[in-house]
């Protein structure tokens, strides 16, 4: 009979705890991937919250700042749906009514979340660094149980990407120079535009949830031939949901950048109009 | 002839230490053989438990560099010459005696999960399933059981005490292939909620990095476990379209209702859109 190390009655209770409590250090340079996150993230969120909040330089006839969009109160120079929602009374940057979704978008992705986890909360900085703190409960508990909705964020993204893709759209229609007609062209910001909304399509659509709702919810394909060919496709982009990710963070900052010095004349934005 | 130093753990469950073990190596070694020649040459009662020495057997698991890894598919040549390699037992469980661990956890959470359950025979007496069905658990299939998963998961490696409520990345790999299965009848949905925890995953993915078989665990098996667990507790829509129409397959032939053999049975969820 084998022999009994002692561990059996504790395997029985459900824990076995660990013996070796010598912690080996990782020899390379673990922490790199967390600075850079920290970095990179918190960059991002120090001039997003910027640029949302100085309510000026985000149009430059046609190029709409990605922050501000869509625009809906009557101080936009471009009121996206037309009518502005909200009247004069708001005397606050317009972005405040949609940099929520997202945020929040971003904050209940599954691949976000990975990272900041890692980097921001060291649950666990890398794997087999020890995590920082002594109780762990991961997503069972309050806020972190409220990472289940991240599907809802989704059904928000997809008409925000709309809207914004609508806005890369206007982008290659430009105003003659006596203002009182249009014409279609193509500018630097025009394209620049155009890749920040390729970018978003790509991070919005290879979504975990998106990969769900599209077919990976089924056990059987037969006789659903359509959401097997959606979730296939989406299983494709999934592969690179943590690099569009990036590349959709980059692209929206950039963009914004791009259209704000534009507008502060600090740039001549290049383009051939038609 | 050139030559390694190991730096092994060598201890029991009262506790241990590293030691230093320089022997001779040939080229195209791997851990393992350099362990076999500590055994051969230095230390005949050093413990270590291997079986094929292909990466096949999921027995050689250990800690090399701190990193889990198998010590049979750990090439020499991949580490700088003359620096010593650190050699741990894995560390989420029990030392048994140097790199030996008491993997029994493992066996007792397997025993929690509810086999496969046929669904019943369709009218023409077969039970069909199609290649692009499968295809998808085919991949969790090709799990050895090395642990490594299981040893680098922070939930467990870092808390002792979620062990219980706990059942780690191994055993989503296991629910997946059973949940997405398409002729399983058995619902075990409230289990991976409730009694297998997966709610405590943080999808840092780590398990996926240490994966010999390069499984992706956590895109593939737990992150769409988690979309099924939301579809059935937490959606509000999904839960009212339940309650107004009734329950409706996972794409599912009704003639697979499940029998009332399977004690789990229910007809699956679609989600809320
Ligand atoms: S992804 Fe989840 S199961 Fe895998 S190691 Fe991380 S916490 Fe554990
Ligand atoms: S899922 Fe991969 S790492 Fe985990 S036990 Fe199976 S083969 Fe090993
Ligand atoms: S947006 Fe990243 S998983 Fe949904
Ligand atoms: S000895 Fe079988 S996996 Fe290493």
């Amino acid at each position: 009979m084998a022999a009994d190390y002692g561990t059996r009655m504790a395997t029985t209770a459900g824990v076995t705890r660990g013996t070796v409590t010598t912690q080996v250090e990782r020899p390379d340079r673990w922490w790199l991937e967390p600075v850079a996150i920290v970095s990179v993230l918190g960059l991002f969120v120090l001039y997003s919250a910027w640029a949302g909040l100085v309510n000026a330089h985000y149009y430059s006839e046609p190029y709409l700042s990605p922050f501000y969009s869509p625009c809906i109160t009557s101080s936009c120079p471009h009121v996206t749906f037309g009518v502005p929602f909200v009247g004069d009374w708001w005397g606050f940057s317009p972005a405040v009514f949609i940099v929520g979704f997202p945020l929040v978008f971003r904050l209940t992705c599954y691949y976000y979340r990975r990272s900041y986890y890692r980097a921001f909360f060291w649950a666990p900085p890398a794997c087999t660094v020890p995590d920082a703190r002594a109780k762990y409960a991961g997503e069972t508990r309050f806020p972190f149980i409220l990472q289940n909705l991240h599907r809802y964020t989704w059904y928000l993204a997809v008409p925000i990407w709309a809207i914004l893709t609508y806005d890369a759209v206007l982008a290659f229609i430009f105003p003659t120079p006596d203002h009182t007609g249009f014409r279609l062209g193509v500018g630097l910001g025009s394209l620049i535009m155009l890749a920040n909304v390729a970018f978003i399509g790509l991070y919005t659509f290879s979504c975990h949830s998106c990969r769900y709702l599209c077919g990976g919810y089924l056990d059987r394909f037969r006789g659903a031939p359509i959401r097997y060919r959606l979730w296939n496709t989406v299983n494709r982009l999934n592969t690179r949901h943590g690099l569009f990710a990036w590349l959709s963070l980059f692209s929206v900052g950039l963009t914004d950048l791009y259209i704000r010095i534009v507008s502060m004349g600090w740039l001549v934005d290049p383009r051939i109009v038609f | 002839m050139t030559e390694a130093t190991l730096r092994v753990w060598r201890g029991d469950r009262d506790g241990g230490a590293f030691e230093d073990y320089t022997v001779p190596t040939d080229e195209g070694m791997v851990v393992l053989d350099v362990i076999h020649k500590v055994q051969e040459l230095r230390a005949p009662d050093l413990a270590v438990r291997w079986n094929c020495k292909a990466g096949k057997c999921g027995s050689c698991s250990a800690e090399i560099n701190g990193a889990p890894r198998l010590m049979c598919m750990t090439r020499m040549n991949t580490f700088d010459p003359g620096e010593p390699i650190t050699v741990s037992p894995i560390k989420a469980f029990p030392v048994i005696k140097d790199l030996v661990s008491d993997v029994s956890f493992n066996y007792e959470k397997a025993k929690t999960i509810p086999a496969f359950a046929a669904r019943p025979k369709e009218a023409d007496g077969t039970r069909r399933m199609y290649q692009e069905e499968v295809e998808r658990v085919q991949e969790f299939h090709k799990c050895i059981e090395c642990f490594l998963c299981q040893d680098v998961c922070h939930v467990i490696r870092d808390h002792d005490e979620n062990k219980m409520a706990f059942s780690g990345p191994r055993y989503f790999v296991r629910l997946a292939a059973l949940e997405m299965h398409p002729l399983d009848a058995n619902d075990r949905m409230e289990l991976i909620r409730a009694k297998q925890g997966l709610g405590f995953c943080n999808i840092t993915k780590c398990c996926t990095e240490v994966c010999p078989e390069h499984i992706k665990i956590t895109d593939n098996a737990i992150i769409p476990l988690k979309e099924r667990v939301v579809t059935e507790f937490y959606d509000p829509l999904a839960w009212a379209k339940r309650r107004v129409f009734g329950r409706s397959g996972r794409g599912l032939p009704p003639a697979a209702a499940p029998g009332p053999s399977s004690p789990h049975s229910r007809e699956p969820e679609p989600p809320s859109a």
